[in-house]
């Protein structure tokens, strides 16, 4: 069993929670969609009303493993010219009010484009805690795990429903912050119910690490939530709140306000 | 310079699996299946027994003599792989992809299509052998190769449109990829290029080698020597890769890979990825991309649909930047001229696709002289392209 030692928020964020006797409860949102400064505000009302961690997406131009309303998303944050440097700076200017945990979600091309040291080091100094990137598996994950050799940065690594024993203790031997296990074979996206295997799943990961166990993919509803927060670490929910906000993107102050309403239910769900 | 991808499908630099762990047992499963059955002999007789009895292997390597006098430069011979069923080289790889999915017991076969060349194979195999079949094709390209749409729906595929993106090959290939992550269990992606997440990019550029190992021979039978140059054309590079390497080790023979210029590299309207691009990750591979600054794909042009990709395969990348296969580019209007040429010389209506290598052999033949020997590889046939090509010469069918 081996754990890289993580950095500061991600890993004290799930102490405190241990603490509690409470879940964490995790959200996705798209950086930029519908814009930055209402990104900014939605990440602050994403805390008050209860999430622990920010999944930051960073929009691409091939979401290949996102369903049709994170494609969506992303396709309306790319189009406003929300790129990489702009997220690392929203991020930058939300550290001035907060020190939730933020984890970069998103997909390779844009960081290796962006320059691997550099990225290294521009995320560090903005107050990126994490990055999981989707199509970056541990196979090949090496070249951009050696510049964040400091601990700096969590590498957030998924698991499936598809990996193997084998992969499970590699991919726990070079993740650090969470694990994120994929609840579903599929892409993100709302789905009405959660795979009736995940607890088995969420055990099995337990023997190969130490790490929290987060949840995700599918959940959508206060009930699916506190399902599973009965067994995970960590429920993840992403496509849902990416929907009520494209749902309220023509008015700023009602979308804050749902989104809000919306995360309440669940971390009120997840608390009974 | 080494010839086979290192064990993680690494060519130098290039290559690799950037893709979600979803897919990681899938690909290491399609592996280990590969390396079973590469060198089984019931396996290597039933792929050589569909070529030749069914894809009608071996093409000819047609000696184009009207075209070189017309050129007045080197002989041109072209590899007449649109002469396979089907019309294109496409479907070499697709039997050999469907006899490793029957071995591997799949149920199910998707496939990202361009131009339709790769649809309609996947969707002939798939139908001979029976095999549930659905094809994601971008919503632009269903309009440009409506043909096409129509062959492989009475195959029995089904042919699912693809509004995301640019609505073009690269998008038809982001669904194929989601449509294989959530029915990974039962389902066979037969991707269509030497591209995707080792080992495609090994497996379909062996499963394409039987192009060059043909021309290879024939060249010598027919004229005692090796040839001086080979040119294919290359948007993902499967028809180029099966061409070349059967040649890499042949030091005198020089290779040239032709991409679609589009309006010229300098409008930025183009689909040459090695000559336009640099180097980023899409789609399972480290390779050449077209991307804008900030490292999102941008959209492509090219006259022809199935160059219309930002990517190139990654052992292209490789050969390029060792500098064993030179990479140029040929221009819609230059390889419209190239299609008229090969038709009124030769009585041979060639894709679009492979107008652009064989508009670059008539300049290379000038300059090569007589005396010398080239082979072009003609990977498909005209009919798909009729419409395109009817408006471009704003001809009324």
């Amino acid at each position: 069993m081996t754990t890289t030692i993580a950095s500061g928020r991600i890993e004290a964020a799930f102490e405190r929670l241990k603490i509690e006797g409470r879940k964490a409860l995790i959200t996705f949102i798209t950086a930029g969609d519908p814009d930055l400064p209402a990104t900014k505000d939605i990440i602050l009302a994403l805390e008050e009303a209860g999430a622990d961690i920010i999944e930051l997406g960073v929009p691409f131009s091939d979401p290949m493993a996102d369903g049709p309303t994170i494609q969506a998303s992303s396709e309306r944050a790319v189009k406003k010219g929300t790129h990489l440097k702009d997220v690392l700076r929203l991020v930058k200017e939300v550290r001035k009010e907060t020190q939730i945990p933020i984890v970069l979600f998103g997909y390779y091309n844009p960081v290796f484009n962006y320059g691997l040291e550099k990225f290294a080091r521009d995320a560090k100094a903005a107050g990126v805690d994490g990055a999981l990137i989707v199509d970056l598996p541990a196979e090949e994950s090496g070249e951009l795990k050696d510049r964040l050799d400091d601990g700096s940065l969590d590498m957030i690594f998924l698991l499936t429903p598809t990996s193997n024993a084998a992969r499970m203790r590699l991919i726990a031997s070079k993740a650090s912050g969470f694990i994120y296990f994929v609840s579903v074979t599929g892409v993100t996206g709302a789905r009405s119910s959660v795979s009736g295997d995940a607890k088995g799943y969420v055990a099995k990961i337990r023997k190969v690490t130490d790490l929290p166990v987060g949840v995700g993919f599918g959940i959508s509803t206060p009930a699916q939530a506190r399902e599973v927060a009965k067994y995970a670490d960590a429920v993840i929910v992403g496509s849902a709140i990416v929907n009520v906000i494209a749902k309220n993107s023509g008015n700023k102050k009602r979308l804050v306000g749902e989104v809000r309403r919306f995360v309440s239910g669940l971390r009120a769900a997840m608390d009974s | 310079m080494k010839r086979t991808p290192d064990a993680l499908g690494h060519f130098g630099i290039y290559g690799g699996r950037y893709i979600s762990e979803t897919l990681m047992p899938a690909v290491q499963e399609l592996e280990e299946a590969y390396n079973k059955w590469r060198t089984n002999a019931d396996f290597k007789a039933e792929f050589a027994y569909y070529l030749k009895e069914y894809v009608g292997r071996p093409t000819p390597l047609y000696f184009a003599e009207r075209l070189t006098r017309k050129t007045g430069g080197a002989d041109i011979y072209l590899k007449r792989e649109d002469l396979c069923h089907t019309g294109a080289h496409k479907i070499n790889n697709t039997i050999g992809q469907i006899l490793l999915a029957k071995r591997m017991g799949k149920k199910r076969i998707i496939a990202e299509t361009g131009a339709g060349q790769h649809g309609v194979a996947t969707a002939t195999v798939a139908a001979m052998f029976g095999l549930e079949c659905e094809i994601y094709m971008g919503e632009d390209d269903i309009k440009r190769q409506s043909p096409n749409v129509f062959r492989m729906k009475l195959l029995g595929a089904k042919v699912t449109p693809v509004t995301s993106g640019s609505k073009t090959l690269k998008d038809a290939m982001n669904e194929a990829l989601r449509d294989w992550v959530t029915n990974v269990y039962n389902t066979f992606y037969i991707i269509g290029t030497v591209a995707g997440p080792h080992p495609y990019p090994m497996l379909v550029r062996d499963f394409q080698s039987i192009i060059g190992t043909e021309a290879r021979r024939q060249i010598k039978d027919k004229t005692g020597r090796l040839p001086d140059e080979l040119i294919a054309c290359v948007g993902g590079g499967s028809n180029a890769m099966g061409l070349f390497h059967p040649f890499l080790e042949d030091a005198g023979v020089k290779m040239t890979g032709v991409e679609a210029g589009g309006h010229g590299l300098s409008t930025g309207m183009h689909a040459a990825s090695i000559n336009g691009g640099r180097v980023g990750v899409l789609h399972g591979n480290k390779t050449y991309l077209l991307q804008d600054k900030f490292g999102q794909i941008i959209d492509t042009h090219s006259i022809s649909a199935g160059l219309d990709y930002p990517g190139v395969g990654p052992e292209h990348a490789y050969l390029h930047d060792a500098g064993r296969v030179n990479y140029v580019t040929i221009k819609d209007s230059e390889a419209l001229d190239g299609f008229k040429a090969l038709t009124l010389s030769e009585g041979i209506i060639p894709a679009l696709e492979s107008s652009h290598a064989v508009a670059h052999a008539i300049k290379a033949a000038k300059e090569l002289g007589k005396g010398r020997l080239i082979i072009v590889n003609l990977s498909g046939r005209g009919d798909k392209d009729l419409n395109t090509v009817s408006k471009a010469f704003n001809f009324e069918l």
